[in-house]
């Protein structure tokens, strides 16, 4: 009889799974990476390498010493339980971020739009009162753009009516005010002193999204090329709300992570984030190891450092609010161990 | 990664796999890879040998707090471990971007505003 081991779901709850359990799970989510994104499966000592990983009893789990990553640290300065500037004061010194970042609490492109001055004065005062290197950073979400929260036409409204040309439009017309706005605020961001722009959650509305922040990094490095532009996405896979857009000849729609890296380094972007998504109802070694699958190929392309998204509800993150630890160290050393990634 | 529940998030992540910032030399390697899009080896490499140290020393606490001591990069304090004596935010920035060879954007408007340099042509 196997022993059970307590493991997590991708919910965060616990399940108990005997080791033989686990190593189907991890061979499932290889499996299921391979059949829906077309990439390798991982080796057969990877995939050793996670069963053993998750198979383990213990509390916490480390990378070597010696095989530490940059941690990016997106919305450090969110106003979590101080001012802004001291939020970002205490994760550099007490919590040791490698890099900080001043968002507004929205998070989204077009609210900047409106407080810039503002948002440029606290990023600019925190500046001189921190080490860490600094980046400004908002979600795109494109749908703010459209009505009734924006200006444009409604897609997601036009295109269950079948008025295909006219939601096209519409999102086509959305891309071209948030690369304006974003071009805006690198602007102003520049002058405060911003060490990089940050653009997460990226292709949440789909590839008029994705397209909007590609041209709008390429604008920014080609006008500031010593402030870099982060660039991480919003889910695995491009979703085609548009469908025909293309960045430098190549269709995003449908784009996986080893594609969107291809555009992603095209544009000028610093540094890429690639998102693989939570099922809740499988296993977090489950989880775990379609991630790897799925990101795996970027590792041997990239040109800039690649950090994988490990947040609440994806890369193999449990979706829970407070999620567990033993379960946010495992993936850490998973995309480390197996990855080699160049941050999180 | 995001924040989140920083102690479920940034700190689970921090222990497990972090290079710890200001406590060794994560905040080097990290500005090396935003503003310069340094994949970690290559970035790991350049601030060791700016630093005259190896890349495994880079993630160690002990190691790094004497070297950022001995560059002024700046270093974790409180009422309890002051050093009021040496470089801190904008100055360690001064330091860091004379060190690393690499422009700081902050610490080049600050060289403007106060008349230590004169502004670059607008773009």
């Amino acid at each position: 009889m196997e022993t059970r081991i307590p493991t997590r779901m991708g919910d965060g709850t616990i399940a108990r799974l005997t080791k033989s359990e686990i190593r189907a799970d991890v061979e499932d989510g290889v499996a299921q990476a391979v059949r829906r994104a077309k990439v390798p499966p991982l080796a057969a000592g990877e995939i050793d390498h996670l069963v053993d990983l998750y198979a383990s009893p213990a509390k916490t789990v480390g990378v070597d010493l010696g095989d530490e990553i940059v941690l990016s640290c997106d919305g450090s300065g969110m106003k979590t339980h101080a001012t802004r500037e001291q939020d970002m004061q205490s994760y550099e010194q007490w919590m040791g971020a490698d890099l900080l970042e001043l968002c507004p609490g929205d998070y989204s492109l077009k609210v900047v739009r409106t407080i810039l001055p503002y948002e440029a004065q606290c990023l600019h005062d925190a500046l001189l009162s921190t080490v860490a290197p600094m980046q400004y950073g908002v979600m795109p979400n494109l749908g703010l753009y459209a009505k009734d929260d924006g200006p444009c036409e409604n897609w997601s409204a036009l295109l269950p009516m079948g008025r295909i040309a006219e939601a096209r439009a519409a999102a086509e017309e959305a891309a071209e005010m948030a690369v304006a706005d974003a071009v805006r605020m690198a602007d102003v961001m520049f002058e405060a002193g911003a060490d990089a722009i940050d653009f997460d959650t990226t292709g949440a509305s789909g590839d008029p999204e994705f397209w909007a922040t590609l041209r709008a990094t390429e604008v920014i490095r080609e006008k500031y090329p010593d402030m870099g532009v982060q660039l991480g996405m919003a889910g695995e896979f491009v979703l085609g709300m548009h469908g025909e857009l293309e960045f430098k000849g190549k269709r995003l729609a449908g784009m996986w992570p080893l594609e969107q890296l291809h555009v992603v380094q095209e544009a000028g972007a610093t540094m890429y984030g690639p998102v693989v998504n939570v099922n809740t109802g499988k296993s977090c070694a489950w989880n775990t190891a379609r991630a790897c699958t799925i990101v795996k190929p970027c590792m041997d392309e990239a040109e800039i450092p690649v950090h994988m998204n490990a947040g609440m509800g994806v890369g193999g993150v449990p979706m829970f609010v407070h999620p567990p630890g033993d379960a946010v160290a495992r993936s850490a050393k998973a995309f480390v161990d197996i990855l080699k990634v160049d941050g999180l | 990664m995001g924040s989140g529940d920083p102690h479920g998030m940034h700190n689970a992540h921090a222990q497990a796999a972090g290079l710890g910032g200001m406590r060794a030399a994560g905040d080097l390697v990290a500005r090396m890879q935003m503003t310069r899009g340094m994949r970690l080896p290559e970035a790991k490499q350049y601030v060791a040998s700016k630093l005259g140290v190896t890349p495994f020393d880079l993630g160690d606490t002990a190691t790094m707090t004497e070297v950022r001591n001995e560059f002024g990069f700046g270093r974790i304090h409180s009422y309890a471990i002051s050093h009021p004596w040496q470089a801190n935010f904008i100055e360690a920035k001064f330091n860091i971007s004379r060190v690393l060879e690499v422009p700081i954007l902050c610490v080049e408007r600050f060289k403007e505003r106060t008349g230590m340099t004169e502004a670059p042509t607008a773009h």
